[in-house]
């Protein structure tokens, strides 16, 4: 697992790429936090593109950085879901902390 | 139901490992030829129960989880993960999706998730007497029926 951060103008972009569990979560919440601490963006866009396994950390790990987005007056956006992924964070009621969009189907 | 195969493995409660023991039952449940569906709801379901043996039964402390999957000729998968860790009290109220005892990074969706990925999750618990979680999941249920 591992996360790149891309830093546009008012935004942060996080890639995540690999397998999103417990052990990955509490390695990537400290680097994505110091960054909004740091930059204070607008929005923070969660990429989950390049994830090939998710369990319920994944959701825990969203929920944690809209508190901290919050917290800063900023949005978060999830994007690039697999349908799996898109399914367990609607039911998790995700979709009404920020916008969830799911990957294109080519 | 007959038991054609079992494997048993022992991991250190290092949350490290739960990729390793999420991999290895799939790797061990795919002898029965799953779709890649299956796969991934076992796996979902492994990591779940294992990480919760980790985070709450040992919270973070050191000490042995006990994994057993065994196939049956129904064709299913039973995985056990017994822990002897802290216990839960209250087994309905953990089970409840979006309790967790641990605000914040948790979501509490651990069981919600099992239940959602497996045919049944039971729970033996007893405070000071560690956790046992079985999950059963059908195997090519959903072709055998059509």
């Amino acid at each position: 697992m591992s996360a790149k951060l891309e830093y546009g103008s008012g935004e942060i972009r996080v890639r995540f790429t690999g397998e999103i569990d417990h052990h990955a979560a509490s390695l990537l919440r400290v680097s994505i936090d110091s960054a909004i601490a740091q930059q204070r963006p607008k929005t923070l866009i969660l990429d989950f593109g390049g994830v090939t396994f998710m369990d319920s950390s994944g959701i825990g790990l969203v929920m944690g950085r809209y508190k901290q987005m919050q917290q800063i007056g900023g949005v978060i956006r999830v994007e690039n879901l697999s349908p799996g992924a898109y399914k367990v964070m609607r039911l998790a009621g995700l979709d009404r902390l920020g916008e969830l969009r799911q990957r294109e189907v080519s | 139901m007959k038991k054609l195969n079992e494997m048993k493995l022992t991991i250190e409660s290092r949350s490290v490992n739960e990729g390793f023991s999420r991999a290895a039952v799939a790797a061990f449940a795919a002898l029965l030829d799953p779709t890649v569906e299956e796969l991934s709801d076992i796996k979902t379901a492994v990591s779940e129960a294992v990480t919760n043996a980790i985070v709450h039964g040992y919270r973070e402390g050191k000490g042995p989880v006990f994994l057993t999957a065994t196939l049956t000729d129904k064709p299913s998968v039973r995985i056990r993960v017994r822990d002897k860790g802290v216990g839960i009290a209250d087994i309905k109220q953990a089970r409840q999706p979006l309790f967790s005892t641990m605000a914040g990074e948790r979501a509490g969706l651990g069981f919600a998730v099992m239940e959602s990925f497996m045919d049944s999750v039971r729970v033996r618990s007893k405070p000071g007497m560690g956790t046992t979680v079985t999950l059963e999941k059908t195997i090519g249920g959903k072709a055998d029926a059509t």
